[in-house]
């Protein structure tokens, strides 16, 4: 970007400036960022944020209600919720950025080839992208996970592969429409290799809209791979896997209820933000797709 | 329109194929012997014996893929290795509950959906807008496991109105759909919006305002129509993916359909009736698709030349 910083003239302003200015008064989408941060935050200093160690079993304080001591109260083995919920994040937030990343890194592989060389290699691909996406996400998963055997490290995978579609057919259409513009034509002209001149020149003119719904994924990773845990094929129970807590606490309902509403409302906020955030970066990116 | 519709079926049966050869693969991609998975975890060896022979597993696999497609033509996956039965009865037992709960949560979801598209699109900009996005983009991210739990907390627990779970009566289903059609809801209200208002951008909608048509007539008889087009669709997709989210609600409520037994079935490694069920399920998306594109290009004239 600092190439564009110095030929921005007082008079044209640089791309990136154009939509930080767009995504400032965007306040939804700021707030929700600095709401993830936070998250990110307390999840990656989790052993120092969180006030209980996640596994500690008090049984003096069994399915106690939120107080001083504990914010939001303990479970069935009288550990600290709260402190879970942090640790939890750590589990929720690396299974979202992880499947999301390799879902990612597939689907744009797929997506730059597709475009790139269209043909057979264009209709394989996109046919095969048109089949995962007819699916729900969830049963590809579990699909997956029939397979490969229920856990958390397997849910990346199986929650990895329903991203593959969105991201090949994402780039695919920004592919097709920048390989025949005037730069690419001309770095073709001089003899720039096409691996070069996909990964250089024909992908970062998809990479904004790769963001925006690189954003979206991440919250939606996270609310499957939840509701797997959940299920009981994801995280299992000792862990303090947001889903596998709501699994855990189910049988309190009526009783201690605070068990299952925090880790509930945990996967609830995160997956808004990231929702917002995605919304409020795509305007930002592209204020024509704003009603769409 | 018959060439189309016969393209399109002639289309669907390589994706048929290749998935039915997946669902065939499944088995022998898992490690270890298909015929001790499949005869299960108490089989003797005299047992294993018998499974191989019966399913063919001792032949060449291209010869096993044609015995399996045969079976499955026949509706024929063996039996469920935790209850005994056929995985067919076991099916067929399952079917009847997940149909109305998807049908149900289907109905609700299109009414509110739309109501509340259509109240975003035309006040747009203003408070209903915010409030109608705002539920839509909140039912997109809530946890339908959570909300299932808080539902029962409340109306279950606490005011005793409503069962828990299990489908007993027309009152078993209020929960369970509610919960399954919150996320579709969502879904339909933003997908309506942006319809609404692409249509409202169009001419003839011009026309009837300037002519003086009264505005609330623009917009349900003028703007909705036309845009309820695409919106035909989305519902469409939109069954598919309830058929997804069927498998956490049916846990949460402990719905006897299909979603749970897939649950079941996977966690109980029953490997006759997870082929049956994805297989089925397979089967269920691309008909759901095929049918919208149909209907689409019933109302589209375009697609059907292209």
């Amino acid at each position: 970007m600092s190439d564009a910083a110095v030929i921005a003239s007082p008079g044209v302003r640089s791309p990136l400036r154009e939509f930080w200015n767009r995504l400032r008064r965007r306040k939804v989408a700021l707030v929700s960022a600095a709401l993830l941060l936070l998250l990110v935050l307390s999840a990656v200093f989790a052993p120092w944020v969180a006030p209980y160690d996640p596994t500690a079993a008090d049984y003096a304080n069994i399915l106690a209600p939120p107080s001083a001591a504990h914010w939001a109260g303990t479970d069935a083995f009288g550990r600290d919720i709260l402190s879970r919920i942090i640790w939890g994040g750590r589990i929720s937030l690396a299974v979202g950025f992880l499947s999301v990343s390799i879902g990612g890194i597939v689907g744009i592989g797929l997506g730059l080839i597709s475009g790139f060389y269209g043909r057979w290699l264009d209709s394989l691909i996109m046919r095969s992208s048109d089949v995962l996406l007819a699916f729900p996400g969830i049963l590809l998963a579990i699909g997956v996970i029939a397979i490969l055997g229920p856990g958390i490290d397997n849910v990346i995978y199986a929650v990895a592969v329903f991203s593959v579609p969105v991201f090949a057919r994402l780039v695919r259409g920004s592919t097709l429409a920048l390989k025949s513009a005037p730069y690419v034509d001309a770095a073709r002209a001089i003899g720039v290799k096409s691996r070069w001149l996909m990964l250089r020149h024909i992908l970062p003119g998809a990479l904004p809209s790769v963001i925006v719904y690189f954003s979206m994924r991440v919250g939606t990773s996270i609310l499957t791979a939840a509701a797997l845990s959940f299920i009981g094929l994801g995280a299992q129970p000792p862990s303090p896997e947001w889903g596998a807590m709501l699994a855990d606490g189910r049988s309190f309902i009526g009783v201690a209820s605070h068990v299952t509403f925090y880790p509930g409302m945990a996967i609830f906020v995160t997956v808004l933000a990231f929702n917002l955030l995605g919304d409020g970066l795509r305007d930002a990116l592209d204020p024509k797709l704003k009603n769409v | 329109m018959l060439n189309y519709l016969i393209r399109r079926i002639v289309g669907i049966v390589p994706v048929i194929l290749v998935i039915a050869l997946l669902v065939f693969l499944f088995v022998h991609m898992l490690p270890g012997d298909p015929a001790r998975l499949v005869a299960g975890p108490e089989a003797t060896l005299q047992d294993i014996e018998n499974v191989r022979r019966s399913l063919g597993l001792d032949r060449p696999i291209h010869e096993q893929f044609v015995l399996f497609l045969w079976h499955a033509v026949q509706g024929d996956f063996g039996n469920s290795l935790k209850t005994r039965i056929p995985v067919v009865e076991e099916i067929g037992l399952r079917l009847t509950p997940t149909i109305w709960l998807t049908v149900c949560a289907m109905a609700w979801a299109t009414v509110f959906g739309l109501l509340i598209g259509v109240a975003s699109a035309v006040k747009r900009g203003r408070w209903p807008d915010y409030v109608g996005m705002f539920i839509a983009v909140s039912g997109i991210s809530f946890p339908a496991f959570w909300l299932g739990l808080l539902l029962i907390d409340l109306f279950s627990v606490r005011l005793g109105w409503l069962p828990t779970g299990g489908f007993e009566s027309a009152k078993s289903l209020i929960m369970p759909s509610f919960t399954l059609g919150l996320g579709v809801a969502a879904v339909m209200a933003r997908f309506t919006r942006s319809a609404f208002i692409e249509i409202s951008r169009e001419d003839y909608i011009r026309t009837a305002h300037a002519k003086g048509v009264y505005a609330r007539a623009v917009i349900w008889k003028h703007t909705l129509r036309n845009a309820l087009i695409p919106v035909i669709t989305m519902v469409g997709l939109q069954f598919g993916f309830l058929l997804g989210g069927s498998i956490v609600v049916e846990t949460v409520f402990s719905w006897p359909g299909l979603g749970r037994l897939l649950v079941d079935s996977v966690a109980y490694r029953d490997y006759p009736v997870i082929q049956a069920e994805i297989l089925l399920f397979s089967l269920e998306f691309i008909l759901i698709n095929l049918t919208v594109d149909v209907l689409y290009a019933v109302a589209n004239p375009e697609i059907r030349f292209k």
